[in-house]
């Protein structure tokens, strides 16, 4: 009896190791990957697949090597043969990526083309990676990477949770004459703003709207929110403390303006453990009292 | 009917230059399948010409994304060539043109509403329409804009020039308000979608969606090609063709039709691709003047011709990148509408 259980288990043992080598010969095919999305990019190169990747879209700055790589252009206004060009067999393509027209060319010339989830979440972050490390056959880089990104995610999280107040963001996106864009409702902004444990004072709209600087001084905000380059718009920190409508706020009379990268901030990539836990503590201290 | 006797000499040379035209626009069209960002070999391009389950992936490029883009720029440049030539016949102005006068945005306003309003208020006609629901409402929007600037435009029976311009203004700044309305109300995916409408691209065409609104078209350019002789006798004046035996309300009204359907295709499939069609006329009627035997044709070979030239440029210049095509059409067209303006200045006020 024990000899034919350790029989069997010699047997699976074998078939085991059979898979392993199977599954180890499969890794071993490179693929020629577009990726369509910042966070897209980063994801396979925090897999260590970068070099498989033949092409990125404009947004994918992050990180510094992936700039080398031949740019698409904005993923939401795609050309099919531009991307065609670079004779690529896997696209990976946020949910957002389009016009959905031309991802369906690229599909209908035999090109592999994998939609993942662009929604502004943890879960979604790893489901990402889950996705991307199965088509791209490097399961356990994945399952690395997510188990690694679930530890930092709940770590942020309980840091977070720990800060105990709930204050007030307004997440300017950006600028036209004299009224700001605010991020409302189903943005990345408002996720982020709700992961950092504060209250978006926009939170009554639906996506990015006009706020005019009366209701944005009105709603009294503890801390302003822009990326860097809207900063850079609108004049830097100084001019936003000192508008006429947006000086009374609290916001601006302790200068808690925390501008960051746009991607770093907003992408939900697998930067987004370190980018909530410094938002999250910029929106609560940056400014002339932390100075 | 000076117009029947034309010299002998005078009628070679327009069909020489019909057939220089479908010359080049021969050429175009094979450098269209040729050129690209993607290389592709003289044979792949045969080869994809003909169906077959069993194609390279170079040749289904051309099958699948470089010849529907061909039909399509070959049928929104004639449509806006020979509606904006038909136009400027019916409304006696040299400066009629599809998105000058406001037809286009009135089709680019209906399609925003199809695109952001339709599943939520039309539910029922969006699954009956299917993939003609945006031509369709496209048609509906253009019809509606040129009936309205017909009606502000007619004082007394003619045709005001500068009624005409400041209505197709007035038309255009509320289908625009329309739209910025509209891309407040839409979701960020709509708001992609109709940013799309304004800059105009050839880009989006799948064989799936490019079937109907070819059909529309090629009907569009035919019929308002059979109307030529009809326009040279209207030429002479609303009344004088009545004496001459012309049904002129029923001529308005089918080139009111013809417009409306051929460029609510063209912006419901490509967006608004502007002063193609003024400038396809225009340069038709410098070499061979004014008569619609020829600059209908004319203006429908042209206006392919150049619609075919400015996707060039816009798939390849910023490769792997695309351009919008309207955005080139207009850049181009823009300094040439300013030059006619300076020319019919004196003309039109």
């Amino acid at each position: 009896m024990i000899a034919i259980k350790r029989l069997t288990g010699a047997a699976l043992m074998l078939g085991w190791g059979l898979m392993l080598v199977v599954g180890a010969s499969a890794q071993a095919e490179p693929k020629r990957v577009v990726a369509l999305g910042g966070e897209i990019t980063e994801i396979v190169y925090q897999l260590g697949a970068q070099d498989q990747l033949v092409g990125r879209d404009t947004t994918s700055t992050y990180p510094e090597a992936a700039n080398e790589l031949p740019d698409v252009g904005y993923f939401r206004q795609l050309g099919a043969e531009g991307i065609l060009s670079l004779k690529p067999d896997l696209i990976l393509a946020t949910a957002a990526a389009g016009p959905p027209e031309v991802l369906e060319q690229i599909a209908s010339t035999g090109v592999q083309v994998e939609k993942l989830p662009s929604e502004h979440s943890a879960e979604s972050l790893l489901e990402k990676v889950a996705r991307i490390a199965k088509v791209l056959e490097i399961p356990e880089a994945g399952d690395k990477l997510a188990s690694s990104l679930r530890q930092q995610l709940d770590e942020a999280s309980a840091s977070i949770a720990a800060m105990g107040d709930k204050p007030k963001v307004l997440f300017i996106i950006g600028t036209g004459g004299g009224d700001v864009m605010a991020a409302g409702e189903e943005t990345a902004a408002n996720s982020l703003i709700k992961l950092a444990g504060a209250e978006n004072v926009f939170a009554d709209h639906k996506g990015y709207k006009t706020m005019s600087l009366e209701s944005a001084a009105v709603a009294a905000p503890d801390a302003i929110a822009l990326m860097e380059h809207t900063l850079k718009a609108m004049g830097g920190v100084d001019k936003i403390a000192d508008h006429p409508a947006l000086k009374l706020t609290p916001a601006a009379q302790t200068q808690r303006i925390v501008a960051r990268d746009g991607t770093y901030l907003l992408s939900f990539g697998p930067r987004l453990p370190e980018a909530m836990t410094d938002f999250a503590k910029a929106i609560r201290t940056e400014g002339r009292s932390s100075h | 009917m000076s117009l029947r006797n034309l010299h002998e000499a005078q009628e070679r040379s327009r069909r020489i230059l019909l057939l220089v035209l479908a010359a080049m626009l021969s050429v175009s069209s094979f450098l269209a399948l040729a050129v690209g960002p993607v290389p592709i070999g003289a044979g792949d391009i045969w080869a994809a010409l003909w169906p077959s389950e069993d194609l390279s992936r170079d040749a289904q490029i051309v099958q699948q994304i470089r010849l529907p883009r061909l039909i399509l720029g070959l049928c929104v440049g004639a449509v806006l060539g020979v509606c904006g030539a038909a136009l400027q016949g019916l409304f006696r102005n040299p400066l009629a043109d599809p998105g000058i006068i406001g037809v286009s945005s009135g089709a680019a306003l209906a399609a925003g509403l199809v695109i952001v309003t339709g599943n939520t208020f039309a539910s029922g006609f969006m699954e009956w329409a299917g993939n003609y629901a945006l031509p369709l409402g496209a048609f509906a929007g253009s019809m509606i804009a040129i009936v309205s600037i017909y009606a502000l435009s007619q004082r007394a029976g003619t045709t005001s020039g500068a009624s005409l311009i400041l209505a197709g203004i007035a038309i255009n700044a509320m289908a625009g308000a329309a739209l910025g309305y509209l891309t407040f109300l839409s979701s960020d995916n709509q708001l992609r979608q109709l940013t799309f409408w304004t800059l105009g691209s050839l880009g989006r065409i799948t064989w799936d969606s490019l079937v109907p609104v070819a059909v529309l078209m090629t009907i569009a350019v035919a019929l308002t090609l059979r109307k030529a002789a009809a326009l040279n006798t209207y030429l002479l004046g609303e009344r004088e063709a009545g004496h001459l035996g012309l049904n002129v309300e029923r001529m308005k009204k089918t080139l009111i039709v013809l417009g409306a359907l051929g460029v609510g295709s063209a912006v419901a499939v490509s967006g608004i691709i502007g002063f193609v069609g003024l400038a396809a006329p225009h340069i038709i009627r410098l070499f061979a003047g004014a008569d619609h035997r020829i600059v209908l044709p004319g203006s429908a070979l042209l206006g392919a011709l150049l619609v075919m030239c400015a996707d060039l440029i816009a798939r390849t210049a910023a490769a792997p990148a695309e351009l919008p095509i309207g955005v080139l059409t207009s850049a181009l067209g823009g300094p040439f509408f300013l030059w006619l303006l300076g020319r019919y200045r004196r003309e039109l006020f």
